[in-house]
């Protein structure tokens, strides 16, 4: 037998046993709201997954307008599981923007970006907005019409910037135009500097629930001062982690039941001189923001209506950032904070239906 | 002490130079390299746009012009006319639609009357016309000096 020997000789290298004492030591509070702590695990799960089907898919996907859509008709259609692998990327993507989604509005909800959790809330919200961005950037890599057009409008929304849109335009397009060498580059950002970016974020996130643990609720934490028991707490190994576990399993399961009865699609080939076609949208987590641009008119009170609807989002997207910097902290500026939540999302749920619907003003 | 000081302000100046000059020297380069560099484009002056026979009364098509697309269209009353087919809304091809008698981009339903003009929706500017010429039934679309 190696392993008695082996754990001794692994120990007397690594902290592992300070490790495991650590974990031993951690546990996850259980109340009537503790069914959100598992969004944060979950997309991290499905992170995971974007980084496995990612790294499969490279192998023989090729960055070039001639031959994108190609190679990925080749692994969808001659790879052995190439169909699978692809479609578990383009949901599993999906599913993790829904659930950074519902990370970020259930910690909104219950008040978790509470002192001292600022910096986990800011490095959570930048790593919603670099999902985003790995969402953008992928969206075009099978070169297809849809894509296509989406991103001309994506990156032309960059131009209203003042002063400097223009050149953040051909930042983003690398030229004047939506063309190979934006395929090349969007590349680039998808699996190499956002994914870079992204997990020293993930690292940060995660030393700092280590280090704070997790927010309790304010309303639970009340009751607790009148009744301890009401917020008891479950040891993290093995009983959260076993839950987590069976989460990420039942997830896994969905998703390998839609990626073969529902294979994401490939569409037609792009053609960057043929007229956008008639239904062309975003994916649909933009597809709020896109049907907003809809409604703007061209220009409110002198000022170009895209701009202005560019300011406004930008503003608000500063605002989430900086959240817990000014939200206040007294339970009527908690219920503020509950409601903006409530308007943003069904804004956000109302825009979203009517682009779905299909209803042009 | 107050030599100390001084001798620290000097090493803490230093150090900061120092600091600023790698970080300016890997930065520079960086943020360069990633602006893509003007390839000067011949300008397009002209290009083909097809056969004008086959383009019926009342339809419109897209064609390339250098390296942006075109719209050449035929009005009900049987006039040739071409404009630049980028919508100038958010940089959408736009295409004709018979059944409005209008130039429509699809991504976020602007229209654009038979002028080019932006008559509906959130196109901010009109399109660019371009001259149109048939010789033996092939159109020529160019730019209007």
């Amino acid at each position: 037998m190696m392993a008695p020997r082996f754990r001794p000789w692994l120990e007397e290298r690594l902290p592992l046993a300070d490790a495991i004492e650590a974990l031993r030591h951690k546990t996850v509070p259980q109340h009537r709201h503790s069914l959100w702590y598992y969004f944060g695990g979950m997309t991290l799960f499905l992170f995971g997954l974007q980084v496995g089907t990612g790294a499969l898919l490279l192998l023989y996907y090729r960055p070039s307008a001639a031959e994108a859509y190609e190679s990925v008709q080749f692994i969808v259609a001659r790879v052995p599981f190439g169909w699978l692998v692809r479609s578990i990327h383009a949901w599993s993507a999906n599913l993790m923007v829904a659930s950074a989604f519902a990370h970020l509005f259930s910690v909104l909800f219950l008040h978790a970006y509470r002192r001292p959790r600022e910096l986990t809330w800011v490095s959570g919200v930048l790593l919603l907005l670099l999902t985003l961005a790995f969402g953008f950037t992928g969206y075009l890599l099978p070169w297809n019409e849809i894509s296509f057009f989406a991103t001309r409008v994506g990156t032309d929304i960059a131009a209203t910037v003042p002063l400097v849109g223009r050149g953040l335009v051909r930042f983003l397009r690398g030229g004047n135009d939506v063309s190979g060498a934006t395929l090349t580059r969007l590349f680039g950002f998808h699996v190499a500097i956002l994914p870079a970016i992204a997990t020293a974020l993930v690292a940060l996130h995660l030393l700092l629930i280590q280090r704070h643990g997790m927010s309790v609720p304010p309303s639970v934490e009340e009751r607790a001062g009148q009744d301890p028991a009401a917020v008891r707490s479950l040891p993290f190994l093995p009983h959260f982690l076993l839950r987590d576990l069976f989460a990420w399993t039942t997830t896994l399961a969905l998703l390998a039941g839609l990626s073969t009865f529902y294979p994401w699609e490939l569409g037609v080939k792009a053609d960057p001189f043929a007229a956008a076609p008639a239904g062309i949208r975003p994916e649909w987590y933009f597809l709020w923001a896109f049907e907003t641009l809809k409604y703007v008119p061209a220009t409110v009170a002198g000022i170009e209506g895209e701009l202005l609807a560019v300011a406004v989002m930008g503003a608000g997207a500063i605002g989430v950032l900086l959240l817990p910097f000014f939200a206040g902290h007294t339970p009527p500026a908690r219920r503020v904070v509950v409601w903006v939540g409530i308007i943003a999302l069904g804004f956000m749920t109302v825009m979203t239906a009517l682009a779905l619907t299909g209803t042009a003003p | 002490m107050e030599q100390n000081r001084s001798r620290r302000r000097l090493l803490n100046w230093l150090l900061g130079l120092w600091g600023g000059g790698v970080l300016g020297s890997v930065f520079y380069p960086v943020v360069r390299y990633l602006a893509p560099p003007e390839i000067p484009e011949s300008a397009t002056l002209s290009a083909g746009a097809g056969s004008a026979r086959l383009l019926l009364p009342n339809s419109g098509r897209v064609v390339p012009f250098g390296s942006r697309p075109a719209i050449i269209l035929r009005t009900p009353a049987g006039e040739l006319r071409a404009f630049s087919a980028t919508c100038t809304h958010l940089d959408c091809t736009v295409q004709y639609r018979p059944d409005l008698q209008r130039i429509w981009c699809a991504c976020h339903n602007g229209e654009y009357d038979l002028n080019g003009r932006n008559v509906a929706g959130p196109p901010p500017r009109p399109l660019e016309p371009f001259e149109v010429n048939v010789k033996d039934d092939e159109i020529t679309i160019s730019r209007t000096s």
